[in-house]
């Protein structure tokens, strides 16, 4: 249930209109939730729902269809292979790791479409990368309280 | 130990398994339109998600019309009221030129050209792929759009509908770096393409040779050629000519003109010679009116 809500959430926020400027820092959410979910619960969150939720994102932004599915597919994957070693790390080095999962996702999904369409890419397409990894922190302790209310309710 | 090096290897597995599902879908998406009702499916999915995501800049909307004062409101209006009787003058001159345009081909037994049909959308406020110039209107199959189909704003050409959705529909605008549009010089007919930058206020014009007879401030319009847009609509300003000797082609920028990140309403067009749309499936008639043609090109 909170797993669902959250991911609603996250299409919302990637949804939401901001202003031109901010637009180029927008980070992942729907990845960076779906990060946190694979680390919650690594038995339940496999790459199949992953690939679910990336084909909603595809959707979304209009794009060719399966690009974000397979971006998403991979990102779940390798949280599952790093998620034992990332649950003893402090929250920093959390953030590191989950800076360089987003940059393998981008590059990939980046990747895919420049094959299939001209698309200049310069530095601003890393920036998300780097306010999810910011942002991580206090995404993990809300999703965590979020969990935890939700299970004493 | 073993049950957890086994789930990741059925986990590497199901992610070939998904990886080749991805390609499969991308290359049938890519070619053909079969994943349309796929894509249908899904959208109406996040129907209430873009819903609650275009809330705040709704209400960012309604409270700046709210907070505008009287004597805005009144030199608008003014404003609009002397435009529209500016634009009902020319239209009057506008209907005596195309009865005897329509004539004239009569008489060079050319064929009749059938005016256009628009249908007023509205802008969804969401963002969609920041690396891609898409834009989302509120338009979708319900209301007779077909992939194709030519946008236009109040100044000009936006862009044309890519992916139809129903309750919505997403434009490509001519600034993405994958979309080409066929236009020609106002002043003198020349042909040429322009395509898409990647950037909100330029378009490359291609294959133009040094020798070719093109100005700064020169105004594109639609050429027509290839059939997917109607003829004649303004499109771009000539903006920049670098004429290099060591390249074969001219370099040249040119401007938008319609306003492409601004505005908040836009106009579907059915175009006479494209894949024609049921008239009668339009749904309001009363929305359909003939759309605003450019000032003749002549002094």
């Amino acid at each position: 249930m909170v797993v669902l809500l959250s991911f609603l959430i996250s299409f919302v926020l990637v949804m939401l209109r901001l202003p031109d400027w901010a637009m180029p820092y927008q980070p992942d959410w729907v990845a960076l939730v779906l990060i946190y979910w694979v680390l919650a619960m690594p038995q339940r969150m496999g790459p199949g729902i992953a690939w679910v939720t990336g084909l909603l994102v595809d959707v979304m932004h209009a794009n060719l269809l399966g690009i974000h599915a397979l971006g998403m597919a991979l990102l779940a994957y390798l949280t599952f292979r790093v998620h034992l070693r990332m649950r003893v790390f402090p929250w920093w080095q959390q953030a590191v790791a989950v800076f360089v999962l987003l940059m393998i996702y981008r590059a990939s999904t980046g990747w895919i479409r420049g094959l299939v369409t001209p698309l200049q890419l310069d530095y601003s397409y890393w920036l998300p990368c780097i306010v999810g990894a910011l942002i991580w922190p206090f995404l993990f302790a809300v999703l965590r309280d979020a969990g935890r209310f939700a299970r004493h309710l | 130990m073993a049950t957890r090096a086994g789930r990741s290897e059925t986990l590497f597995l199901r992610l070939l398994l998904l990886a080749g599902l991805s390609v499969t879908i991308m290359v049938a998406d890519h070619r053909t339109d079969y994943l349309q009702s796929l894509r249908s499916i899904l959208a109406a999915a996040i129907v209430p998600v873009q819903w609650v995501a275009a809330v705040p800049s709704r209400v960012v909307d309604s409270v700046n019309s709210w907070l505008e004062s009287e004597e805005d409101v009144r030199a608008r209006l003014d404003r609009l009221r002397n435009e529209h009787v500016q634009l009902k003058a020319q239209l009057q001159r506008l209907q005596a030129m195309e009865s005897e345009n329509a004539s004239l081909r009569r008489l060079l037994a050319a064929a009749e050209q059938v005016p256009d049909k628009v249908l007023m959308a509205e802008l969804v406020e969401v963002s969609l792929d920041p690396y891609t110039h898409k834009i989302l209107v509120n338009r979708g199959f319900r209301d007779g759009i077909y992939v194709g189909q030519p946008v236009l704003d109040q100044e000009g050409v936006m862009g044309q509908v890519t992916e139809i959705m129903p309750f919505s529909s997403a434009v490509t605008l001519i600034t993405d770096p994958s979309h080409g549009l066929p236009v020609q010089v106002r002043r003198n007919g020349l042909r040429a393409i322009a395509l898409g930058t990647g950037q909100s206020d330029e378009l490359k014009i291609s294959y133009l040779t040094p020798n070719a007879d093109i100005q700064v401030g020169d105004i594109l319009v639609t050429s027509g050629l290839g059939g997917r847009f109607p003829r004649g609509y303004p499109v771009a300003e000539v903006k920049e000519l670098i004429s290099d000797a060591s390249e074969a082609f001219l370099r040249i920028a040119a401007d938008p003109v319609a306003r492409l990140d601004r505005t908040n309403q836009v106009l579907l067009v059915w175009h006479g010679l494209a894949k024609q749309a049921d008239p009668a499936q339009q749904p309001d008639p009363a929305a359909q009116t003939e759309p605003p043609e450019p000032a003749a090109a002549g002094q």
